[in-house]
Order: structure tokens, then C-alpha cells, then sequence
């Protein structure tokens, strides 16, 4: 297969290191801007997106951008795809132009290794159905690592609607290759007890107590309400057991770090007090975003 | 007349206790008699020695999909395929389109399979109009038209109330129900087995349980009504046990499995492979052995397929948009051989059984049996070759096989149909 980033299951701790390490290189000097580099020059990276996404795609973009490369993004509503045409066919038309690598997020779990299986064209997935969303958590490791030597031992949260997660899926992938201890907490319908066995080191709790308890990061996730096909929760109960609150905050490790993927629904997941806190790191996650995703164009498109 | 003599051949015939060497001789299409040293003067020869000779197979679940999904696969191509198998007696669910729910779609699908099929074609008619679960389909009249059981298969008969007022006129027309198992408000949106490869996957997933709780609430329906009730496809452990406990109190009930649920787990599939993606899905290594165990205990009666072709277009998807569905017919003896027979887990003439007299008994076919005066189908299989599935030679219309490319110990070697060699090996 040719060389492309489709999920973190499959990346060895090495190549996680190795990212998070090239990450470091391109993060920029407090209060500077991004720098500039050319690695990528006169290279072309075509953005996909077949569901919709600000932040992502234009993270994606920026990264690209900063190594020189030149994109192009598509999001479903504008192309062909709202006229019937296959994905097959989509990914296939645009294979024709030639570009040298495509980012793609896509509603459907397993559609960019679908792909990747009948495109010769390295595929970068930026999020898959309730599948994986690789760069984020790299982007969330290198964000801790900022703030903490290292991974190995640590005991993180994460918390809320699990089930239909793919940020939870490739954060648990990537932490449990690292020895972190992994707390899952949300409502039982949304905590499916099989999470418990996809990696080492993974406990599930409903109580947001229990799962904070001495944590050492508090990973929420966003209630995503566009994956509910069901009513698997009582909604107007979930702030109240579910809702990050500064009395939360204070049953974890002092120097606990809050994160959240983004984007925040405030007075649902979490609270505005403990958004906007010295403990969040929120807006730390969107920089280090272009920073990771650079690093993964990098070596993706390295020659 | 004519006449062949097949010779040489160990012939097993689980419904007169035969297992030996000996001699098929076939006259006029019908089974002449068996013996040793059948004088073979002015006949056609078929030297069956090293082989088995038994009774045509029976494939009792299959989709055609004439009418209406002729890209798909045809009744002449279907029973290409399945002639291909080993099989001379295939019987087709009635979702089509039009669906089989009437004696005028029935007629079409004998008529157009005396013209185009080379395997013996039998309809299973639908149990509701259009499969809908609401209104009972014309059952009487499609039985007078040559429908061997009843079937929404696909589409489950979600009313408990439906289903049994199906039961009941089933039982009034001797036809056995064959249901679908599946609660799809349990199932709802689901692509694959709900576990932990499932939930690894991100994709949706289809709980034992949707399975289990339409197999336990139809035996207590089949009790109320006293029908003959069939459980289709049978995938989990737990109906699995249903089935028992219905067997030991003496209900009508019988069950299916295919070979695709006794020879694999969902860990076996590529991630989103669409050519392991079925209806029911492909479950765990306790279903898997509580599958072989029920076919070595007899609790399931019959080995069906369930080839259900769908065309690459349709399979080349995202996973989820994918239909549900995989080939059966050319890998079944294979598979079977391979996971019951060689495994030491079944005895030959048991494994015969279950593709012969059983479901010839389960839906009344004078088929199934090599007494003296049956229709000549049989079914000429061997132990030992080596051979591979290369699914781009199918005669089916479609390639969604997860097989392709396996080794197999043993398979088909000739299929007759009512005197005529429809298919042989390198023929």
C-alpha cells in the first residue's frame, strides 16, 4: 500500500514518536506566526471533505500551505456528489488530475481504506464515520506533551458520547500504545462495554467522578446530536452527570489538563468557567493541529 | 432410452442407509437401481471410482433475482452457478421484483426455469404482499402454482399477530414458514456483529440478541399454531439453543445454517471487505462452534447458502451502503468438507444428509434420495483433490465471494440432473 495516514491502529509507537516529534519542529515561537518552509513546493494536496468541516479542513490547508504545497478543497455540497456520482468515481476523477496526495473526511466508517485499496494516490484521513480521526490524536498527544515529559503512566479521561467517537477511538489507539491508563465515561447507551477490549489499559465508568478522580488530562468530546439516529440519552439530563464544571476540575491531579476537539457546545459538555480556565488547552489543540498536520504531509509526501 | 451407469463410486444415500461401492444405474432420467457390476452394455459410462456418489444436493435458501434484478443474476445463470456447486435442486426466496407473492409470479419463475435452467428451480413464495410484513400474500393459490414454503426472507414479519396468522394458514396448506430472524428495531442500521471488532470498526453493529428474541417468539407462535416453522441462516449461540428446546418438545421446528457461519467469525474479515458483509453477519468463535456442534447433534437440519449475488458496483461502496449478501453456491461442498468432514466433526453420510433428505424432508420433495424410480439427480463429489475457488469463473453474474482464492480439500466433480451431466470438472 502506498504510504498514507489512514488510521492510528495501525501506526507503530515509533512512527507515533516520530511524528509527534517532527510536530515539535514546526510549532511556532510563542506570539509568532507559522514559518514558512518549501518542502512541499510545486506539490499538490487535494482537501475532500464529503462532510462538513471548518476547522479541519482549513488546519489541513494552512499545513499545507506552510510547507509550500498547493490545495485545492472540495466539500460534498459543491461537487458531484450531491448528483448521484459514486465515491469510487468521485476518488477516481479526481485521482485523474494528479495530485500528489488527498485529504479526505468522509461520514462513513472505512471509507478512505476503502479507497486506498483501488487508489495508487497516498490518502491522509482526516476523520471517517465513527471510525478514526488520526491527526487529532496526534495533534491532542502533542498537546500534552507539551506539558507533561511524557505519556508513559499518565491516567486520562475521556468522556461523553464514546459510542459514536472517532476522536475517542484513535485517542484510546494511540495512549494505550503509550501505557496511559484510559478512562471512558458517558452515558451507559453511548459507553459500548466491547471499548473496554479494542486496546489495552481501558476502563469504563458512568460516574464523571469516578473517571476524573487524580486524572492527569480530561479529554472531553463534543455531544454529537448529527450521529443520533435515537434517543440513547436523556438530553436535557446530560450537562448535569455528563457537563465538565469546575467542581469537577477539582477532583483531579492540580496541574490536570482539560481538552476538548472542538468545536465546544458551552453549557452542554462543558462549562464556560473551565473553557475559558488556566487549565484548558484548548486553543493549544487548534495551533498544534497545523503543527501535527504538517508533520504528517512531511512524511507522507517525503520523496 | 437412455441410459447411464455410473460406476466405480462409493455411493452414500442417507435415506436407504447406503454407504458401499457400487453402481448408479439410470434410465429415462429416473434412478434404475443400484448394485455392483451393473452391466453397462450400450450405456454411457461415467467412471466415478475414488469418488462418492449421492443424492442431487438441495440448496433450499437461495436469490436468484429474476425478475426484476437481472444485472444482478438470472434463473439460467443462478442455476449455472449452482449446477457448478454440486446442487440439482435449488429453492428461490421471493424477493424479486415483483415479489413472488402471487401464483402469476410463480408461474413465470417455473416456466422461465423449464426453459433456461439446467438445475430443478423451486419457488418459495412470499408471506406477505410485497414482503411488507402487513397483509398475507396469496399463499394458497402460489401453493397450487408450485410454491414449496413461505418466506419474507430479507424482511422479517415484524408482527408477532402477522406471523402467526401466517402460521396458521400455512399449516392449513402443509407449507412450512421460513422466517428471516431478525428484530430490526434491535438491528436497526446495523452492518456488521456487534462486538468488538464492530465497535474497533466504528461501524454499526447487529446484536446476537435481534436474532435471538424473532427465533424465541416465533417456537412459542410455533407452538400456539402447530406450523412448520424453519429458521433461515441460523447464526447465534443462543437461538441456537432455542432451536434445541423447541426440538425437545417435539415442535415442527428445523434450522438452516450456511457455510459462511460455520466457517467464519468476524474476525476473519478484512477491515470493510463488503465481501464479508451479510444478513445475518458473521459472528464469533462461540457461535461458530455452537454451529458445528448443533450440525453434528442434529439440531440444524440442513446446510443452505443463502447465495445471494450482488454485481461489483454495488459492492464496490462505502461499507454501510453496501448491500448485504455473498456467493454460495460453488464453495459449499468445499467448505463443508473442509470444516465438518476432514475436522472429524461429521460422518459423511450425516453430511450428505443435510443437503439431501433433510431439506427434501423439511419442504416435501420428492428429491433427496437415490430409491429406484426417483428423479436421477445426483451429486458426484470427491475427498482429496486439491483445488482452487477462482470466483472470475463463476457462471454467476456476480463476484462477491469472500472465498476467492481459497485452497480447498475435496469438492464437486459432477452434477446430474435427471439423467443429463449438467456440469462436470474441467468439462
Amino acid at each position: 500500500m502506498q504510504k498514507g495516514l489512514l488510521g492510528i491502529a495501525e501506526l507503530s509507537r515509533g512512527e507515533i514518536e516520530e511524528i509527534l516529534s517532527r510536530a515539535r519542529d514546526f510549532q511556532p515561537p510563542p506570539r509568532q506566526s507559522f514559518k514558512r518552509f518549501d518542502t512541499l513546493r510545486g506539490r499538490m494536496i487535494v482537501n475532500v471533505f464529503f462532510e462538513a468541516s471548518t476547522r479541519t479542513r482549513t488546519s489541513f490547508e494552512i499545513a499545507a500551505k506552510r510547507l509550500g504545497a498547493d490545495t485545492l478543497s472540495i466539500t460534498a455540497s459543491g461537487s458531484s456528489v450531491s448528483k448521484g456520482e459514486s465515491l469510487v468515481d468521485t476518488l477516481n476523477t479526481l485521482g485523474a488530475m494528479r495530485p500528489d496526495a488527498i485529504v479526505m473526511r468522509h461520514s462513513a466508517s472505512g471509507a478512505p481504506q476503502f479507497l486506498s485499496r483501488y487508489l495508487p494516490i497516498p490518502i491522509v484521513n482526516a476523520g471517517d464515520g465513527t471510525h478514526e480521526h488520526p491527526t487529532q490524536a496526534l495533534l491532542d498527544a502533542r498537546t500534552i506533551l507539551d506539558r507533561r515529559a511524557t505519556l508513559e503512566g499518565l491516567r486520562i479521561a475521556i468522556i461523553g458520547d464514546i459510542a459514536h467517537s472517532r476522536v475517542a477511538r484513535s485517542n484510546i489507539y494511540l495512549l494505550s500504545k503509550f501505557g496511559v491508563s484510559i478512562v471512558l465515561c458517558g452515558p451507559a447507551s453511548l459507553l459500548p462495554r466491547d471499548m473496554a477490549a479494542i486496546a489495552p489499559g481501558v476502563e469504563l465508568t458512568t460516574d464523571m467522578r469516578k473517571a476524573i478522580r487524580d486524572a492527569d488530562v480530561i479529554m472531553m468530546l463534543r455531544v454529537q446530536l448529527e450521529r443520533q439516529n435515537e434517543a440513547s440519552f436523556p438530553s436535557n439530563e446530560y450537562f448535569q452527570f455528563f457537563g465538565l464544571r469546575p467542581e469537577h476540575v477539582q477532583l483531579a491531579k492540580p496541574n490536570v489538563i482539560v481538552m476538548h476537539p472542538g468545536p465546544i457546545n458551552r453549557g452542554r459538555e462543558i462549562s464556560s468557567e473551565v473553557a475559558d480556565s488556566q487549565r484548558s488547552a484548548i486553543l493549544n489543540q487548534v495551533e498544534n493541529g497545523i503543527a501535527v498536520r504538517m508533520a504528517v504531509l512531511e512524511k507522507v509526501l517525503a520523496p | 432410452m437412455s441410459r447411464l451407469v455410473v460406476k466405480g463410486g462409493r455411493v452414500i444415500d442417507p435415506s436407504q442407509n447406503i454407504d458401499r461401492a457400487a453402481d448408479v444405474a439410470i434410465e429415462d432420467g429416473s434412478v434404475r437401481e443400484i448394485g455392483e457390476n451393473i452391466d453397462a452394455t450400450g450405456s454411457e459410462v461415467f467412471d466415478a471410482s475414488g469418488l462418492i456418489v449421492a443424492p442431487g444436493f438441495i440448496d433450499m435458501h437461495v436469490h436468484l433475482r429474476e425478475p426484476g434484478f437481472e444485472h444482478s443474476e438470472t434463473i439460467e445463470t443462478g442455476s449455472r452457478s449452482a449446477a457448478a456447486g454440486g446442487f440439482t435442486s435449488i429453492c428461490c426466496m421471493p424477493n424479486t421484483q415483483p415479489v413472488n407473492d402471487n401464483a402469476t409470479v410463480t408461474h413465470f419463475i417455473l416456466e422461465r426455469a423449464r426453459e433456461r435452467a439446467v438445475v430443478n428451480v423451486y419457488p418459495i413464495g412470499a408471506i406477505t404482499k410485497n414482503s411488507a410484513g402487513e397483509e398475507l400474500a396469496a399463499i394458497a393459490s402460489m401453493k397450487e402454482a408450485g410454491i414449496v414454503a413461505i418466506s419474507d426472507d430479507g424482511k422479517p414479519v415484524m408482527n408477532a399477530r402477522v406471523i402467526r396468522r401466517a402460521m396458521e394458514f400455512a399449516r392449513s396448506s402443509n407449507l412450512p414458514v421460513i422466517q428471516h430472524c431478525e428484530d430490526l428495531h434491535l438491528s436497526a442500521g446495523g452492518d456488521m456483529h456487534e462486538g468488538i471488532q464492530s465497535t474497533r470498526l466504528g461501524l454499526r453493529g447487529i446484536p446476537r440478541a435481534s436474532e435471538d428474541v424473532m427465533v424465541a417468539r416465533d417456537i412459542l407462535l410455533a407452538e400456539l399454531t402447530g406450523a412448520r416453522y424453519h429458521v433461515a441462516h441460523i447464526s447465534s449461540r443462543n437461538a441456537m439453543q432455542m432451536v434445541a428446546f423447541a426440538k425437545s418438545k417435539g415442535l415442527s421446528v428445523t434450522a438452516e445454517a450456511t457455510p459462511h457461519h460455520f466457517a467464519l467469525t468476524n474476525n476473519d474479515m478484512p477491515p470493510y471487505d463488503s465481501n464479508y458483509k451479510m444478513k445475518p453477519p458473521l459472528r464469533d468463535e462461540s457461535d461458530v462452534g455452537a454451529i458445528v456442534d448443533g450440525l453434528a447433534n442434529g439440531t440444524i437440519d440442513a446446510i443452505a447458502t443463502d447465495h445471494a449475488p450482488h454485481p461489483g458496483d454495488e459492492k464496490m461502496q462505502e461499507f454501510e451502503r453496501c448491500p448485504f449478501g455473498i456467493l454460495g453456491f460453488e464453495t459449499a461442498i468445499g467448505l463443508a468438507l473442509e470444516r465438518l468432514y476432514h475436522s472429524g466433526r461429521i460422518g459423511l453420510a450425516h453430511m450428505v444428509s443435510l443437503f439431501t433428505e433433510n431439506p427434501a424432508r423439511i419442504l416435501s420433495l420428492r428429491r433427496g434420495t437415490l430409491k429406484r424410480g426417483a428423479a436421477a439427480d445426483l451429486t458426484i463429489f470427491g475427498l482429496e483433490h486439491e483445488w482452487t475457488y477462482d470466483v472470475a469463473r463463476s457462471p454467476s453474474k456476480s463476484r462477491n465471494s469472500p472465498f476467492h482464492g481459497h485452497k480447498f480439500r475435496g469438492g464437486q466433480v459432477a452434477t446430474i440432473v435427471r439423467g443429463q451431466i449438467v456440469w462436470r470438472l474441467n468439462g
